[in-house]
This record gives C-alpha cells, structure tokens and sequence, in this order.
C-alpha cells in the first residue's frame, strides 16, 4: 500500500511539474496575472508530493518491504537501520528520488524566501525549476521507478546494500553533494529569467548571490566527505582518484567557483554579465553531465551505478533539451544584458578575469581527460585512459598561478590599481613567504629534489596567501582610526575562511602528497615492525559478530619512543548476504600525521599477515580546509545585505 | 570583423562547442565501454600452455577449451569479480554453459582462496600469472569474458561483471544464435 502512495505521489508530482512549468508562463505571455501566481503554490504542492513519495520509499526501507524490487536489491533485514536509510539512495533509481526531492526542496525554498523578488522574475525562476523537474520526474518514472514491485513471488530477504557503502558516509556524502549539484539549478533559473527578461543588475546579483553560495557550500562538503569516506573506508589512503565521477562533482565546483567571483564583480562593478549568465548555466550542465556520466555507462567508474545505455539516452536527451535549450536562449539573448565597460590591467575585475579563466580551463582540461577515452576510441586510437598523471599535472601547473592571485584578490582595487603601490604593499609578504618555504624544507629532508621543490612551492604558496590575506584584513579593519573588527563586513570574513581554507587544502595536497611513508609489511601476532620512527606492534587478531557481518579484527599498538600513541583495530570483514569481503582501516588521525593499518591478506601456512602501513602527514588538512572553506561561504550567506532585501 | 558580428559568434559559440560535445557523447553511448572491440573477435583462441591454479604441476592449453563456453578473466585482486561471482556460480549449477576461469595477474594463495571463500564455477582454471594470456588475449581489466563458440573461436567479448541481464539478452541469444548458424 505505502509503495502505492509513493507511485501515486510521483505521478502527481509530475502532473503538477508540468502545471509548474507551463501555466507562469502561458500567463506572463498573454498578461494573466491569476496563472503567474499559481508558480508559487505549484512549487509548495510539488514539494508535499515528492516529499511523500521519498517518505514512502525510506518507510519501506524500514520496514523491510522486500516485495519492492529496489528494497530486495538493496537493503537486508540485518542492515542496520542507519543504512537503510542510505539504502533509500543506495542505488540508482532511490538516488534519482533524492535528486529529485532535494531539487523540489530547493524550488519550495526559492518560493518562501523570494518575497522580495518581482512576481514576474518569480514566475519564470520557478518554471524553470518546474521544467528541470518534469525531466526528472519522467526519468524516474518511464524508466527507473523505485516502486516497482517484486509480485507475486518476492524474496524473503533482501540481497544487501554493496557492503562498500555500508558507512556512515553513505547517509551523508550523497545528500551533501546532490543538495550542492542540484543547487545550482536555483542559480541556472535566475540566469535564464534573466535572459528572458534581458536584464541584469546589482539587485539580480544580490538575489544569486546567496543561492549560489549555499549551492557551492554543500558541494564542498560533499566532495570533502566523500575523499574523507574513500580515503578510510577503500583501504588504499588514497583520498582522491580522478576517476570519472570524481570529476564529474569537481567541474561544478570549478565552475561554481568561478561562478562566485564573476557574480561578485558583476554585483559591485555591473561587470562580465553575459559570462555570469553563461557560468550559471555551465554549473548546472556539468551537474547535469555528472549525472549522465555516473548513469549512462559511456565511462567505467567506480561510482557507475546502472550501465543501461536506455537511461543513458534518456538523459543525453534530456540534457540536449536543457542545456541546448539554454545556450540558444544565450546565444540569442546575450547581446541585450552584455555591457561594455572599462577597467584596468590591474584591478580586482581583472584578477577576476584571470582567476574565472585559469578555473574554465582547467574544468576544460578536467572535462578533456574525463571523456579522453570516448574521443580516443573515435578517433580510433584504442580504449586508454589518460589517468591520474594527466590530471595533476595539469592541475599542478594551472592551480600555481591561481592560489598565487587568491593572495591579491582582496587588495586590489576595483577599476584600477597602481603597480607600484601593490609592491611596495605584497612584497614583505613575499619575500617572508620564501624565507618559511626554506625553514620548512628542513622537514622534508631526505626527499628527491622533485619532491623538494614541490613541497618548497606549495609552502611559499600558503604562506604568501595566508600573509597577505591577514595583512589586508588588519589594514581594512584598521582604516581611519583604529582597529575594530566589525569595520569588516560579515561576507568579508566569509572570504577570508574560504582563502585560508582553500591554503589549508594546498598544505595538505602538498606535503600529504611528498611526505608521507607507505610500507607493505609481513607481520605475525606479538611482532613488532619500525616505519618512520615510529613502532607497529601487531598484537594479534580476535574474531567479532555483527548483525550482518563478521569481522577478523586486528589489534596493533603503535609506539614513539617507548610511549603508546595510539591502538588501532583494522578489520576484514565478510558480510553474510554477499559473502564479500571488506577491509577496514584502522586510522589513528591527529592534526600534523595520520597512522593508519590495513590488514591484506593472511600469508598461506603462517599466522602472519600482509599489512599496509601508512603515515600519512597532514592528511587531516585536506578536509579541515575543505570545512573551512564550506564555513567561508556560509558566514557570507549570513552577511545582512542579503538579509535586509527580505525586510524591505 | 565587425564587433558587432564578433561579439554575436562569441554568444553562438558555446551551443556550437555544446552540439559538438553532445554528438561525441552520443557516439560514447553507441560503443559502450564494456563492448570493448578485441583483435581476436571470429578468430581462434591464441595458443597457449600455462597451468591451472588447483594444482600448479597440471598443465593446461588451447586445445582443452572446448566450445561453446565462457572464458572468464577474474582475480582476487578485482572487487567487481567478488560481486560477479555468484552469478557465474549459478550459471553453473544450471549447467547453462561451460565456464573456465583465467585467473588474472594474480598469486595461487590468493586465486585459491578466492575460490574457496566463493565456490568454484569453472571447468579449470587457466593460472596466468604475469598476465601474459590476457595480454595476447587484449585483456583490459578483470572481470572480462570471452564468448567461445563451437568451433573454439572467440565470437564476444564482455568487458564488465556478467550479470542475469547481460547473458539473458546479449551472450545466450549469441551462442544460440551460433549454433543455429552452424547447422545447415
């Protein structure tokens, strides 16, 4: 019966999309005020609905309603009931429900909180998402409907979540990255009713603004606790593949970033308009991309969920039509919201410039390497993939500028600034950023001179940035008389969190990167290893049940000069449903080293085992930067003058 | 130029980049990344002498595969082989079609225990070691499938984990298919 509910409430929801989509716009067209106002209450019908169906489908999740195929597919009745729970989008067509739920999670948001907004803008921002909808909607039920029942012969028990997503991370990494995927859509609708309005203003930029930044903060977060979960949970420390769909949450976010600042400048100076417009449709596309690439199965990922080359034309189809749609609507309408005005070579609308050009090339070269292996085997050279040494240095050589501008960003001035005067202001900073990547380098001692000069590089980096950035600040805050800290504004300091976030990330790619150590070692109960000073005891394996696995649990003691650190437990675990085996890493993080043990395999006619150690310096900065960087943007969001427009 | 023109073609340009990119993406979905093109597609299996993974002093070649019948490249090593497992087991328990196992760039206390944490579905398996087979072969990753029809030539290839849809719709319909063709 709930099942039923959920289907019903998916139909409606789609009927109601449609209303969404067509009425406003009929009525903006033929002047009838009545149909323009229907956009907001369709968006708060659409929400209850698909609100109900993804209810139902978690309500069958715990309940264990094995008759619904994705239930047996996905869940067991020993699951925890934590992972049932992300279970519900553990698969493919439960992700879809979560897409599209929180997509109508946020068009319910866009109609309370736009009071302020003209009706008409209104109106076509929420047609737009009601069109984004019906896509959705339809995809899930022509071809991947999560209701469809198992009768009259269903299982007993279900087959089990795959054991590799029965984490914590799996109740929080996907909703984090589809609220920041699919936020961008909010920002995407702004940009075409701005088309079809055909204009822009401060007063357009200001209402994005904060969409924009809400969608970029929860796509941070996703991306940071998805490296966080691979790094901990796939037993290889890696924290970052470049695999398929890795890029495809990352281009977003390149572009989202981009995005930021071109909104800024366009806010402040009434700058780079038609390009604003354009990033805000490219962020949603590549989110929609992302989507095509995880579903399709034109590229093998870790993440490909369902390799059915009907859904995979359903969305190519589907993203034609949107995206298509877009760029035609840009093509046409661009010229009337494009300005032409002056700045100089060195000014803040400049670094914009520069900073929203090295991160569209870099989503280029992103996208390239993504879809290297579908242009290679059409221009016939084999199925082979460019791979991770592509992607660094690429990115390498292009981030280097970028995170060297992020420290002028702030102290540059809009329209123009002298040259000399940024000198005489940065090269203190400078020349004290050399002197500490040189004090640091002692701490890298031992390593290739590759090595070396990447770690020096990417320490002047952080510290030429972190330099700069407090130095602006104090002189902002001290401006005409003394220093008081709320002479800054609220978005000034989300700024700043995010720039020193983003150096916190650059110290930990960097030295996590050169410094750590990774041994793969034998190891029998009672013996004892050394690696980097530090001393690996193995003191033995105990066996331990769990509602739906049982675990080979392993207890190694690791010493620093005699003291106990730390005690780790790596486990292998086989789940009962599958029988699959899992390794689980015992990690013992701090803010400057992780430890970190995973068992392999015992070794044939011996107690013995192969274990992987790590020490992993830094590790933890990537993540801490990455929360940083998500904290920045939501104390921006707190900035009142986003606030005081819904007071007016 | 006249700016005005320019600045038109510079709006036009990012659908014309769109189209073009669409077009590749439609391409990519026609050539599905596991139906991988092999060298040896209508040609006979390559000829071979390794041994097999249960018994390390038993050899085994070409000549002992006998079509029609899957040639299935796994390994320890591989996560997706551990989720395709179960399915080549149940494939044989309904004696559906002959499997044997090519056990891939992997090490015989592993390969064995593979096989005993999960079952054994294969006729034999052909242990290669240094990944030399699956070189000859143009192995891509594990798991992989070869097709072998009657007269032991390789007619499919399957890069991806064999699922109840993949041989319902796609091999079983081809060694049918094979074998009606092969009576007059």
């Amino acid at each position: 019966m709930i099942p039923e509910i959920g289907n019903l409430a998916l139909n409606f929801a789609l009927a109601i999309a449609l209303l969404q989509f067509i009425l406003p716009l009929v009525g903006l067209s033929t002047n009838r005020w009545r149909l323009v106002l229907l956009a907001k209450p369709m968006a708060t019908a659409l929400f209850i609905f698909v609100s109900i169906a993804f209810a139902a489908l978690a309500w069958s999740f715990y309940i264990n309603d094995f008759t619904v195929a994705y239930v047996a597919s996905h869940s067991n009745r020993f699951l925890p009931t934590a992972y049932r729970l992300g279970a519900t989008w553990g698969g493919h067509e439960g992700s879809l429900l979560l897409w599209v739920f929180i997509l109508a999670s946020w068009t319910f948001a866009v109609a309370m909180m736009s009071r302020t907004l003209p009706a008409m803008t209104r109106a076509r921002v929420l047609a737009v998402l009601g069109a984004v909808a019906i896509g959705f909607l339809s995809f899930i039920l022509f071809t991947s409907n999560p209701f469809d029942r198992l009768l009259p012969i269903y299982p007993v028990d279900g087959s089990d979540l795959n054991p590799l997503l029965q984490d914590p991370g799996m109740v929080f990494h996907p909703p984090l990255l589809y609220m920041g995927y699919v936020g961008f859509s909010v920002a995407f609708a702004f940009a075409l009713a701005a088309l079809l309005e055909g204009r822009i203003d401060a007063l357009w930029a200001r209402w994005v603004r904060p969409w924009t930044l809400a969608a970029w903060m929860f796509l941070t977060m996703g991306i940071a606790t998805g490296s966080w979960w691979a790094y901990y949970e796939l037993g290889w420390g890696g924290w970052w593949f470049w695999d398929p769909v890795e890029n495809a949450s990352f281009m977003p976010w390149l572009i989202g970033t981009a995005l930021l600042h071109s909104l800024a400048a366009t806010e402040k100076r009434g700058v780079f308009k038609a390009w604003t417009t354009l990033l805000a449709i490219a962020a949603f596309s590549f989110s929609l991309l992302g989507t095509f690439l995880v579903r399709s199965g034109v590229l093998t990922s870790v993440h490909a969920f369902a390799n059915d080359p009907v859904r995979g034309t359903y969305i190519l189809v589907f993203l034609g039509i949107v995206v298509g749609a877009s760029l035609l609507l840009f093509a046409m309408r661009a010229s009337t919201v494009s300005v032409t005005s002056w700045f100089g070579a060195l000014s803040r609308e400049a670094l914009f410039l520069w900073n929203n050009l090295i991160l569209a090339v870099v989503t280029v070269m992103v996208l390239i390497g993504t879809l290297q292996p579908i242009i290679a085997d059409l221009l016939e050279l084999g199925k082979v993939s460019v791979g991770p040494p592509y992607f660094n240095m690429v990115f390498n050589i292009l981030m280097t500028p970028l995170v060297f501008l992020v420290a002028l960003g702030p102290v540059v001035r809009w329209r123009e600034y002298s040259f000399s005067e940024l000198v005489v202001k940065s090269r203190i900073a400078f020349v004290l950023a050399l002197v500490i990547a040189a004090v640091s380098l002692l701490g890298a001692s031992g390593k290739t001179g590759s090595e070396m000069a990447q770690v020096y590089l990417g320490i002047f980096l952080a510290s030429w940035v972190t330099i700069m950035t407090f130095k602006e600040w104090w002189s902002q805050a001290n401006r005409k008389s003394g220093f008081k800290w709320r002479k800054v504004n609220t978005s000034y300091y989300g700024m700043m969190f995010a720039h020193l976030g983003l150096v916190i990330v650059v110290v930990g790619v960097v030295l996590s990167s050169h410094l750590s150590v990774e041994k793969v070692i034998r190891m029998g109960p009672a013996q004892k290893q050394e690696v980097n000073g530090f001393v690996f005891e193995f003191v033995g394996i105990t066996q331990r049940k769990a509602s739906n696995f049982d675990a080979l649990r392993g207890e190694f003691k690791v010493y620093k000069n005699d003291k106990l650190l730390a005690t780790l437990n790596p486990e292998k675990r086989q789940y009962h449903a599958s029988g699959q085996w899992m390794t689980e890493a015992g990690i013992d993080s701090s803010l400057f080293r992780d430890l970190y043990v995973a068992m392999g395999e015992q070794l044939p006619d011996s107690t013995d085992w192969a274990v992987r150690v790590y020490i992993k310096s830094f590790v933890m900065w990537l993540w801490l930067g990455g929360l940083m960087m998500a904290f920045g943007a939501l104390i921006s969001i707190l900035d009142k003058r986003y606030r005081s427009r819904e007071s007016k | 130029m006249d700016p005005v023109l320019k600045k038109k073609l510079l709006f036009i340009s990012p659908l014309a980049v769109f189209s073009v990119m669409v077009i590749l993406l439609f391409t990519g979905l026609g050539k599905d990344p596991t139906q991988l093109e092999s060298q040896l597609i209508g040609k006979p299996i390559p000829e071979f002498e390794r041994v097999t993974l249960m018994d390390t002093n038993q050899r085994v070649t070409d000549k002992d595969i006998k079509g029609p019948a899957l040639l299935n490249v796994f390994a320890s090593w591989c996560p997706s082989c551990y989720t395709e497992h179960p399915y080549l087991m149940q494939l044989q328990s309904q004696k559906a079609v002959t499997i044997y196992g090519l056990n891939y760039k992997d090490t015989v206390p592993k390969g064995l225990k593979f096989i005993n944490d999960l079952g054994d579905p294969y006729d034999t398996i052909i242990f290669d070691e240094n990944g030399r087979l699956g070189i000859e072969l143009g192995v891509y990753g594990a798991p992989e499938t070869f097709v072998i029809n009657a007269e032991n030539k390789i007619i499919y290839r399957h890069v991806g984990v064999v699922t109840d849809r993949v041989w319902q719709e796609l091999i079983k319909p081809m060694l049918v298919d094979d074998l009606k063709g092969n009576t007059p």
